[in-house]
């Protein structure tokens, strides 16, 4: 079962308009409440990707859990014009908690 | 460990023994399933993180690039230029079966236009062109990234269910099975003792009579 899907970016002002350049469908988010109505909305349409900048994504941390145990959409961390702060390698680590019970990736 | 509600009779007996072979076969295969899926997640978790550290990186650059272009004109004029994008990323997604787990497989659709730049040149900087190029190449990666680490989180979401049920044959379901069986035949045996003494007593008033 093959089916297209759009790509969507969220984010801060910034960082977004380089990748509505590039044809990829993009969302102005700043605080907690537009973020989570704009990934609900974008969760119940036909979204197969969505990036989010890591400050944004930091914020709403309880929807991005519900999202994920979903094959679509995949949420997807993205560092912002201001540079990476570690949520998305954070969501690595989690994972291999999870998994196996001690993380033996990030060993530090 | 608590045992079971039963009747201590052979027909139990061979019912619970039927069930523990049956509990104790599917945790070997749980097992099993468990241990390959844990190696194939690191596989891929091991290719999430480094292509995670490659994307982060060259994004910020690409971003940071994008920003300084931006800053040497007035914003408006960057805003209008991109305002109407000509270029259209769409992605095809289909399923991919990893150990039972329906993950997402990700494929990009090219697009019909191939104008990348949908603006003028005057009005923007080539800054701006070569930071939009370098994001438009990143799409690709990007998209990659998307399907390795959907992947893992489910992967790990399955690993942690899988373990569930190994732990809940393992601890109590097996337990229990054993500990009611043993009993049901060390009921069986005494009953059998009983009737043993009865019959010797039996024998015994008989033949003092």
């Amino acid at each position: 079962m093959i089916q297209s899907a759009k790509i969507a970016v969220i984010g801060d002002k910034d960082s977004i308009l380089a990748f509505k350049a590039v044809g990829v469908e993009v969302f102005s988010a700043n605080n907690v409440f537009e973020t989570n109505n704009i990934l609900r909305k974008l969760a119940k349409e036909n979204y197969g990707v969505i990036f989010i900048t890591e400050d944004i994504a930091a914020l709403v941390p309880d929807t991005l859990d519900k999202l994920k145990d979903r094959p679509t959409p995949a949420v997807i961390p993205i560092p912002s014009s201001q540079g990476a702060t570690g949520f998305g390698m954070a969501g690595i680590k989690k994972d291999v908690e999870r998994a196996i019970g001690v993380d033996i990736l990030f060993n530090k | 460990m608590a045992r079971l509600a039963v009747n201590p009779t052979r027909m139990e007996l061979r019912r619970l023994k039927d069930r523990l072979k049956t509990a104790q076969r599917g945790h070997k295969l749980l097992k099993d399933k468990s241990d390959e899926m844990i190696r194939q997640f690191m596989n891929y978790v091991r290719q999430n993180k480094q292509l995670r550290e490659e994307i982060e990186d060259e994004l910020r650059r690409a971003l940071q690039k994008f920003m300084f272009a931006g800053a040497m004109r007035p914003v408006q004029e960057i805003e209008q230029a991109l305002a109407m994008p000509s270029y259209k990323v769409d992605v095809s997604i289909g399923t991919k079966n990893v150990m039972g787990v329906d993950v997402p497989d990700i494929s990009i659709t090219p697009s019909a236009s191939n104008e990348l730049l949908p603006y003028n040149f005057v009005s923007t900087s080539a800054e701006t062109d070569e930071a939009i190029i370098t994001i438009s190449n990143l799409i690709e990666k990007m998209l990659k990234l998307a399907e390795i680490e959907k992947t893992c989180n489910m992967l790990a979401n399955e690993i942690e269910k899988n373990r569930r049920r190994v732990n809940a044959l393992e601890y109590v379901v097996i337990p229990q099975l054993e500990e009611t069986i043993k009993y049901i035949v060390m009921k069986l045996d005494e009953n059998e003792r009983a009737n043993l003494i009865r019959l010797m007593k039996v024998k015994t008033m008989i033949e003092n009579r």
